[in-house]
């Protein structure tokens, strides 16, 4: 096989083994549409003062920026180190499979599903919450959507590389993403939190990814709908992850 | 196919390899045989590529596995001592998979089927018992059609039917041509399987020979035991066969070069005292008496665990 048929012959069991498994679904595929059933019913209406938009339209790129988390760092950082643990990559790494193709079809599995989930979140919107989907700002949201699950699916290989057990996977991502979905206002709206805790966020890509995200849904976004600062903060962050995964990532158990 | 000379390997101050030699040719099947932490799975994994050795030279399909590339891996396979299947895919599935990633892969079906596993070639990896999982492992280490295959502990913790079904398999890749290194602790499956075993203790190389040959170097000692007849002492014995006796509650056992004549002495005297011989054997010693002997010494030394 050539080197990108080889490439689509791993995402394509990557696809498979995902879809196959009811666990990974619901928590990659299902929560963040239950999220967006919840937050949008019950905000719907309420006005987000300083933003000048209704609830509905806030929480479509905020539970965008939570599904394209889930699909990309939380799935690779709590996947790797169970395969690593079950002596899965061990077994892979002996095979004339190249390394790179490895991490190949994993990032295009994690992209595919965020491209699924925005699209799956951006009907509902429109056709449960009456959300403009954006048309002018659609380039500024397809750039940022690739941008953001590029960097944080490196931030997942990083992750999975200092994570020494499958069991302690789940506990570190979570302690890691949760805390900041609510201190970056995926959870509650911006206009909730002290600007202090805002400052603080915004040290992490969560903060800056679901601004450009909120930029391009934004009806009152005038311009493309480019945040080329916030992304460059989501793209430095993907380097560092991937520096860190370059450097650390094993394919071998921790005994 | 493999050559190894004077390799070792140490974490921090313990020596877990100390300092072997191993020849192994094309379309054999070579065992590697030891007990647990005897240093068996550090060398399999320094051959495999997997593991820095820390001293002597290596060569596998000639090249050093330090230095192994993709071409190389093209040419072996492995069945890794715990490496657990995907359990979302089928085993025609996994095999497909990893059929992708060879230049030029066995049949997936007839893979499958080679290694038993036709009927359930469509059924998650999940459902299938241990066995069956373990001849999935050979059929992924086979399908890139490897001159070369390393099968670490294949076996461990199956039932006496599985094990029986894996050396199937195993047996079968002789006639495919396949060279085979085979580590286990168990002896009957070096017996079983084997052209030649090298038996492994405390990281050193105590013995190798081809099956019959480790069994024949002590063939000279045969042991004859029986239990102590009802009303005898030790004292009552013909003296040919107290001397050098080992006598304990559970009976009498002495080891001699020819049994012949001590037999004669010992079933006349038996006759005259009208007492029977309860129990009586007359046993050559098995590989595993062997294996035992060779290792045993360095159990009582405390050799550390497997380190892995």
């Amino acid at each position: 096989m050539t080197g990108r048929a080889l490439v689509r012959h791993q995402f394509r069991f990557d696809q498979k083994i995902f879809w196959r498994n009811p666990a990974a679904v619901f928590f990659t595929a299902l929560l963040p549409l239950i999220f967006l059933f919840m937050l949008a019913t019950l905000f719907k209406d309420n006005e987000i003062s300083g933003l000048d938009v209704k609830g509905a339209t806030y929480y479509v790129p905020a539970i965008i920026t939570l599904a394209v988390i889930s699909a990309t760092t939380v799935k690779l950082a709590t996947n790797l180190p169970a395969e690593r643990e079950a002596g899965q990559l061990k077994r892979v790494r002996g095979t004339p499979l190249p390394p790179a193709t490895f991490v190949a079809g994993r990032v295009g599995n994690s992209l595919v599903i965020s491209v699924i989930m925005v699209a799956l979140i951006s009907v509902v919107g429109a056709l449960v919450y009456g959300v403009t989907i954006p048309t002018h700002t659609m380039p500024a949201m397809l750039v940022t959507l690739a941008v953001g699950a590029f960097s944080f699916s490196c931030l997942g290989f990083a992750l999975a590389a200092v994570i020494p057990t499958a069991e302690a996977a789940p506990a570190v991502t979570n302690a890691t993403v949760l805390p900041l979905y609510f201190l970056s206002g995926v959870f509650i709206p911006q206009n909730e939190i002290p600007d202090g805790v805002l400052n603080f966020a915004d040290a992490f890509p969560i903060r800056h990814f679901f601004e450009a995200m909120f930029t391009a849904w934004d009806p009152n976004t005038t311009g493309s709908g480019f945040e080329l600062g916030h992304l460059a903060v989501v793209v430095a962050w993907g380097l560092l992850g991937l520096a860190i995964a370059i450097r650390l990532f094993r394919w071998e158990p921790r005994r | 196919m493999i050559s190894v000379r004077g390799l070792r390997k140490s974490y921090g101050d313990f020596e877990a390899v100390r300092g072997i030699d191993l020849e192994v040719d094309a379309g054999e099947i070579f065992a590697f045989l030891g007990p647990n932490g005897a240093g068996k799975t550090t060398t399999v994994e320094i051959l495999e590529g997997y593991r820095e050795r820390s001293g002597g030279e290596v060569s596998v399909l000639g090249i050093d596995p330090q230095a192994a590339d993709r071409g190389w891996r093209q040419r072996v396979g492995f069945v890794l001592q715990e490496s657990r299947l995907v359990p979302e895919l089928t085993p025609r599935e996994t095999v497909e998979q990893f059929a992708g990633y060879y230049a030029s892969p066995r049949d997936v079906d007839e893979t499958v089927r080679l290694v038993g596993l036709g009927e359930k070639a469509d059924v998650r990896t999940a459902k299938l018992s241990g066995g069956q999982q373990r001849r999935l492992d050979v059929a992924l280490a086979l399908i890139g059609d490897p001159e070369l295959l390393f099968l670490d502990e294949p076996t461990t913790g199956f039932d006496p039917s599985a094990r029986r079904q894996a050396w199937e398999v195993i047996g079968g890749l002789r006639r495919l041509g396949k060279t085979v290194f085979l580590t286990t602790h168990y002896m009957e499956e070096a017996q079983a399987l084997a052209d030649r075993v090298a038996i492994i203790s405390a990281g050193r190389i105590v013995a190798t020979g081809s099956p019959e040959e480790l069994g024949g170097e002590q063939e000279s000692r045969t042991e004859i035991s029986f239990r102590m007849p009802a009303g005898v002492g030790a004292a009552d014995l013909p003296d040919a066969v107290r001397v050098g006796a080992r006598i304990d509650a559970g009976g009498v056992s002495v080891g001699v070069d020819d049994p012949v004549p001590l037999l004669r002495e010992l079933t006349t005297w038996a006759t005259q005292r009208g007492v029977g011989l309860p129990g009586l054997q007359v046993r050559r010693p098995s590989l595993e008496d062997v294996y035992l002997e060779l290792t045993e010494g360095a159990r009582a030394d405390g050799a550390g665990e497997d380190r892995k």
